[in-house]
């Protein structure tokens, strides 16, 4: 490997293993992102991990999001949320419905929320989008656009019949409906 | 900024069979790069998160002393251009001196430490500088192979600036000879990279009748080299 001579290159990722509990998710406080005070539309978002084998018991899902006008990191609202996934590979944060983000020179972007996965047998954790099903702004969106069309679909959180506030998402990590990674 | 190639070979892949973990984890589609224009969200701003007079400091977080060999562990956080990242949230989570995690699910039969809790949060201050004191952890097996052991090793959780510099990673303690052994410190191609992952003994962060001191260093990726675009 070549490199300039004393530059400094990022210290390498290691896997979160399986025992991170007490060290990053012992708040459960991290799990409501909508407190009272935050404006916006209530959700419940229940996040499913599988690997090839099944549910994913031992990963830890952070998401970030802007607020219902799309900014982020409002004094109001953080947006940042953290747990860690239950024996059935589930999560659920109490959050709101975010906006679209409008500050980018890209264009306007869809709702979504970003989502950092870390898992035992994760090397380094991976990056991928939550965006709503139905929503009108998802043809515009500039990512979604790099995506090949058959694979969009695994970025789409839909709502469960009979729960009207919940918005459900599964990440699919390896197989059939692997669920898109981007890389930042 | 690191290139692609450093990049390659300074983090390890999804894939290492030898880890077996990754064999049914390891997303195997291709990734979809994102632009640049979008790869600079801020990080999170943690308000939410407070941070207690004992949370550097594992070793007074219980009624009594922990058991083991008493260390600080403290270094410098800087971005690739090696500049430091201030006021940055660093989390760390370890075993006891046994190697043995206060977790449900680890059921290695070494003792429980009842003065040990084993996790930690700080800011780095003005100068990206960062400081705890904790026990030494013990090496711990594991059964992803036969006679499977992890080197000793400290489990660290930063953000910096952006949302690429999101890191997790691990700390190692100088000349363990299970380096060899360990497919999660092997996973990194480079050896120069696997150094970097290993702290350093320094004397100057030693204290006189009380503990040794380790160095670790981290480097954080970063959106210095991303234009930056005006956020409203
Ligand atoms: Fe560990």
């Amino acid at each position: 490997m070549t490199r300039d001579a004393g530059r400094p290159v990022a210290t390498p990722s290691q896997t979160v293993g399986p025992f991170f509990h007490f060290g990053l998710t012992a708040n459960a406080a991290l799990g409501t992102l909508a407190k009272d005070g935050v404006r916006g539309e209530r959700i419940g978002l229940r996040i499913r991990v599988l690997d090839r084998d099944g549910p994913v018991p031992d990963a830890m899902v952070e998401i970030y999001h802007a607020d219902a006008e799309g900014q982020y990191g409002q004094a109001h609202f953080d947006g940042f949320g953290r747990l860690p996934t239950d024996g059935d590979g589930t999560c659920v944060f109490e959050t709101i419905r975010p906006g679209a983000v409008s500050t980018r020179a890209d264009g306007a972007q869809a709702p979504h929320v970003n989502v950092c996965l870390f898992a035992r047998g994760l090397l380094r954790h991976v990056y991928t989008r939550i965006y709503f099903s139905g929503d009108a702004a998802l043809d515009e969106d500039p990512l979604i656009a790099l995506v090949p069309p058959a694979r969009r679909s695994t970025l789409l959180a839909s709502q469960p019949s009979g729960e009207p506030a919940v918005w459900e998402f599964t990440i699919r990590l390896q197989g059939e409906g692997e669920t898109v990674f981007f890389a930042l | 900024m690191s290139t692609p190639q450093e990049l390659a070979h300074s983090q390890p892949p999804l894939l290492y069979p030898p880890y077996k973990s990754t064999i049914p984890r390891a997303p195997a589609e291709p990734m979809i790069q994102v632009p640049r224009s979008f790869a600079d969200l801020a990080a999170p701003l943690f308000g939410h998160l407070p941070i207690g007079g004992t949370d550097n400091d594992l070793t007074r977080q219980h009624p009594g002393e922990p058991l083991g060999e008493r260390i600080v562990v403290a270094g410098r956080i800087a971005d690739e251009d090696g500049r430091a990242v201030p006021d940055t949230l660093v989390e760390l989570w370890q075993c006891n001196a046994a190697g043995r995690y206060f977790h449900a699910r680890d059921d290695h039969p070494a003792p429980l430490d009842p003065n040990f809790g084993g996790a930690g949060r700080t800011l780095t201050d003005a100068n990206g500088i960062y400081r705890f004191v904790t026990i030494k952890p013990g090496a711990y097996p594991w059964r992803n192979h036969h006679n499977a052991w992890r080197p000793a090793h400290i489990h660290f959780s930063l953000f910096g600036t952006s949302f690429q510099s999101r890191l997790v990673t691990q700390m190692y303690f100088p000349n363990d000879p299970l380096f060899p052994y360990d497919p999660i410190l092997q996973s990194v191609p480079d050896e120069a990279a696997r150094q970097r992952l290993v702290s350093q003994f320094d004397l100057a962060l030693t204290e006189p009748e009380w503990a040794l001191g380790y160095r670790f260093d981290i480097v954080l990726r970063g959106r210095h080299s991303t234009p930056f675009e005006g956020r409203v």
